[in-house]
């Protein structure tokens, strides 16, 4: 078995610190060295999107990132997005409007469309949709997914008036 | 790019009132899966547990000479190597077990040979690189025409062709031949003044569920095995690891954990017995995930098949003769659903004289699995696109030729049933009565097309308890791992028995040692059987709370009743407690309340099934033959919408796997029988980016058997798309597509074709 590396990070705000091998993806050690089981495998190859993170403010499928790579970076989960026991207004959107049949995509549906709203926070269904084109739900047809972005960002304006 | 489109109403017949049926509250399993905290089979974790890796044959057909696994068990950190020769040689369930482990033949790339269970993943794929197989190659045959060929190469030797319980004589690749008769075909086809004969080809495709396979399994030392798995059907895995080790079923207990799709892939058992084996030889639980290759290769698919079509019509465009050949790929081993095709393939039309031919044929791909509506959608295709042809044959409205021949109660179908009351008429007049029906196109290349399917959908058996809460909330254990939302429709069937808010229901998908027998989460059953079984349950809980009432107020349980959860004197106004403040006395007047109910709510056609329809407007790049879809209007008879949401997203989600099948999905072939195309990349399932929204009619024509009217609708709104899609695009281009997929390249070379 290869040597272990030791690396610090940042994951949800809070300092994290895991050894890992050199070969292992950073969705691996999320899940696996971590105990972070909220980001999914889908594919192991960066096409369907179930394991999106948030990685120094852009979002990565984290199954192609290095558990090594993650040293000093900043790292938001699915498991960052609620604050406390409050739920984010997206993930409220996503129960409210029935956008998850079996869920195993949600994850990373919330995380991607919790970028798209801090870069664009009154997208047109056009851009929700070219946005949300790298995460693959197969249960849904993407309309309620889509809906739940549209109203989760009219909640999210809102409450900034 | 598209609009958001208002919803249009939806088209009730149902008319009984209820406080908690048809209404939208939020899933009981939402913040957990919204949260990243619902355990999904790749989270379980335990003490101990080593990680396992199958060896899959790089070849599509090959004779299995010997399997030499010496160097991987003497690899460090590798506890336990099983193949085949593991398996009990009891000579019983040849078929079940040599696909979990092949024995003396490979028949698809990807069927699985051996299997290693290591510290980590990574050692055990290491591992599977130190076992020697010796292979014999044989050449592989891919499609039901290449199998049915004379001097085919045989998949089992001892396979004979199996027509009215004969079996025949010589090797076949063709496990089963039958026919359904209604009528006479020929003298039907003398009466049409029209008949149209045409001829269809579709791919494999694959379900394409997010979540791959995954599964834990513990031999612990007394005997008893324990398996965590994403499953449809806890039950079915109970039995397949009972019948593959040869133990007793109830040694066997099995989690279902959360479920990351399935659509009926996910209801074979593939590395479940082998986890357990594993378990069994190195001590310790073993944990076997599959990779993305490995679903694409070796689990699913549902056949790709080859189907003629031949209908007749007299000049009014009434049906006077159908005829159906449809031969269905069986993958590695017998049993496509083939039957199920020749159920659904006439069912919308009342067509007096039929004759259907149906094929199980043997080929060199993964065993062919259900997927939504098995075997509907090929057929469908085929009889919708001539149906369509015959309409503009004679100047009749597609909606119209339709409606004349429409299926109704009482219309009987070839393979034997007839219909109870459907909604197979109120579900095309809701199409015809459409906006969407009624628009004009918008610019050139554009069409619109139509189609409608039938799923008959299945009852089968279901159990739940209830046991009541202090606080006036029930507990509501169950046995349906619920795929999309069916822990909401199952506890908003007890809450509206009780009078309680949907809310107040605590459901809990248990394991088989907790729940009584249930079977698949699959045929559409889980809302029908299980909200029924739960309907049962709630049932018992009433009749128990008015009996508690009774001793309590010292009168007879006669003079009481239960009306939206306030259980009352049907005599004295003052004597009235409700659901909540009878709940808080139970712990002092006996203890708690537990009802149960189990049933059997019928086999195939429960209900009567379902129909829906499509109408689809695309446009068509003549110079690409892509195919871009601007609208999509999905109606389908729901019966009775428990929670319409969660019927919208079924309609929506089975559209958007028709739309895929439609124009890109397929199993693209090399000719030495390799999947070429085993990636999400490659295998392209449709795309937010790809779809317009898909808007939804819920009918509601109840149906007859269910106590709140209820009709399964996961699976009959996969079954119209390719045929409504494929009319659009001739209405476009004037050109029939006659294959799936209808890609760039078969859409270009149709138009090319055609100006020859």
């Amino acid at each position: 078995m290869p040597a272990k590396t030791y690396v610090q990070t940042t994951i949800n705000g809070e300092n994290v610190e895991f050894l890992c091998e050199p070969r292992q993806s950073l969705l691996e050690c999320l899940r696996d060295v971590i105990g972070l089981t909220g980001s999914k495998e889908g594919c192991n190859d960066g096409n369907c999107g179930a394991c999106t993170v948030m990685f120094d403010g852009r979002i990565v499928t984290s199954c192609l990132v290095l558990g090594v790579e993650a040293a000093g970076k900043e790292i938001t989960t699915i498991e960052g997005i609620a604050s406390g026991s409050d739920l984010h207004p997206i993930q409220q959107a996503f129960l409210e409007d029935a956008a998850l049949q079996c869920g195993i995509c949600t994850p990373g549906f919330i995380v991607a469309t919790k970028a798209l709203l801090d870069h664009n926070p009154n997208p047109s269904e056009y851009e929700i949709r070219f946005w949300l084109a790298n995460n693959l739900c197969r249960c849904t047809g993407y309309d309620k997914i889509v809906r739940a972005v549209q109203h989760a960002a009219e909640k999210m304006q809102e409450a900034r008036v | 790019m598209t609009t958001t489109k208002k919803h249009v109403p939806n088209m009730v017949l149902a008319t009984k009132k209820y406080d908690v049926v048809g209404t939208r509250p939020v899933r009981p399993d939402g913040a957990d899966k919204v949260t990243g905290r619902a355990r999904y089979g790749a989270d379980f974790q335990m003490a101990g547990l080593l990680h396992g890796k199958v060896l899959r044959s790089p070849h599509a057909h090959a004779r299995i000479k010997s399997v030499d696994t010496t160097k991987a068990e003497a690899m460090a950190g590798v506890l336990a190597v099983v193949t085949n020769d593991d398996l009990p040689t009891d000579g019983k369930e040849a078929d079940l077990r040599r696909n979990v482990l092949a024995s003396d033949k490979a028949l698809y790339k990807g069927h699985a040979v051996a299997a290693v269970a290591a510290l980590s993943p990574h050692e055990a794929e290491e591992a599977l690189s130190l076992i020697n197989v010796d292979y014999e190659v044989l050449s592989p045959v891919l499609t039901v025409q290449e199998a049915m060929a004379e001097n085919a190469a045989i998949l089992h030797e001892d396979l004979r062709t199996e027509e009215g319980g004969v079996k025949g004589d010589k090797p076949t690749n063709i496990a089963e031949h039958f026919r359904h008769v209604l009528g006479d075909v020929e003298k039907g086809f003398d009466e049409s003044d029209v008949v149209v004969e045409r001829e269809y080809n579709t791919a494999t495709v694959h379900q394409g569920y997010i979540e791959p396979q995954v599964a834990s399994g513990l031999w612990n030392p007394d005997g008893r095995v324990h398996i965590w798995c994403s499953t449809q059907g806890a039950f079915t895995v109970r039995e397949d690891v009972a019948k593959v080790l040869d133990i007793s079923e109830s040694l066997v207990k099995v989690t279902p954990m959360e479920i990351g799709g399935g659509f009926g892939g996910k209801i074979p058992s593939y590395i479940e017995p082998v986890c357990a084996l594993l378990s069994k030889k190195s001590g310790r639980p073993v944990k076997i995930v599959m990779t993305r290759k490995e679903v694409f290769e070796a689990t699913g698919p549902t056949p790709g098949s080859h189907v003629k079509i031949k209908v007749g019509a007299d000049n009014e465009g009434n049906l006077k003769a159908a005829q159906a050949y449809l031969a269905y790929e069986a993958g590695g081993f017998k049993g496509s659903p083939v039957g199920a095709g020749s159920q659904c393939v006439f069912a919308a039309y009342a067509v007096p004289n039929q004759a259907i031919d149906g094929y199980d044929v043997v080929v060199n791909k993964p065993k062919t699995q259900a997927y939504r509506a098995p075997g509907a959608t090929n057929a469908a295709f085929a009889m919708e696109s001539v149906v369509s042809e015959i309409a503009q044959k004679l100047g009749i409205d597609p909606m119209d030729i339709r409606l004349k021949n429409s299926s109704k109660e009482g219309t009987r179908r070839a393979d034997g049933p007839t219909f109870p009351r459907i909604g197979c008429e109120e579900v095309l007049r809701a199409m015809k009565d459409h906006p969407h029906y009624k628009s004009p196109l918008n610019g050139p290349n554009q069409g619109r097309g139509v189609s409608i399917g039938y799923w008959f959908n299945v009852g089968f058996k279901s159990a739940c308890t209830i046991s009541v809460n202090p606080d006036g909330t029930i507990s509501l254990i169950e046995g349906s791992t619920d795929i999309g939302g069916s822990r909401a429709s199952i506890s908003m069937q007890a809450a509206e028995v009780l009078g309680i808010r949907a809310e107040d229901v605590r459901p809990t998908v248990a394991d088989t040692d907790s729940v009584g027998y249930t079977d698949v989460t699959g045929g559409s059953r889980v809302t029908y059987a299980t909200g029924w079984a739960a309907y049962l349950a709630a049932d018992d809980v009433k009749k128990q709370m008015i009996q508690r009432a009774a001793l309590i107020w010292g009168v007879e349980a006669d003079s009481l009743e239960m009306v939206r959860g306030v259980t009352k004197s049907k005599t004295d106004n003052e004597l009235k407690m409700t659901f909540k403040e009878l709940a808080a006395e139970l712990n002092e007047t006996g203890g708690t309340i537990i009802g149960s109910g189990s049933l059997d709510t019928g086999g195939m056609g429960a209900g009567g099934g379902s129909f829906a329809g499509n109408i689809v407007d695309v446009e068509v790049d003549p110079e690409t033959g892509k195919v871009k879809v601007l609208r999509f209007t999905v109606v389908q008879d729901a019966g009775k919408a428990i929670h319409p949401s969660y019927v919208e997203g079924q309609m929506q989600g089975g559209s958007v796997q028709g739309i895929g099948w439609a124009l890109n999905e397929e199993y693209y072939m090399s000719d030495d029988g390799t999947m070429a195309n085993s990636s999400l990349l490659d295998y392209r399932m449709p795309t937010s980016l790809d779809l317009p929204m898909i808007d939804t009619v819920i009918v509601e024509v109840p149906s007859p058997t269910h106590p709140y009217g209820v009709r399964g609708v996961g699976e009959a709104n996969i079954v119209p798309p390719p045929a409504a899609v494929a009319h659009a695009i001739q209405s476009a281009t004037g050109v029939w597509l006659n294959k799936l997929p209808m890609n760039p390249v078969a859409v270009t070379k149709a138009i090319w074709d055609q100006k020859k």
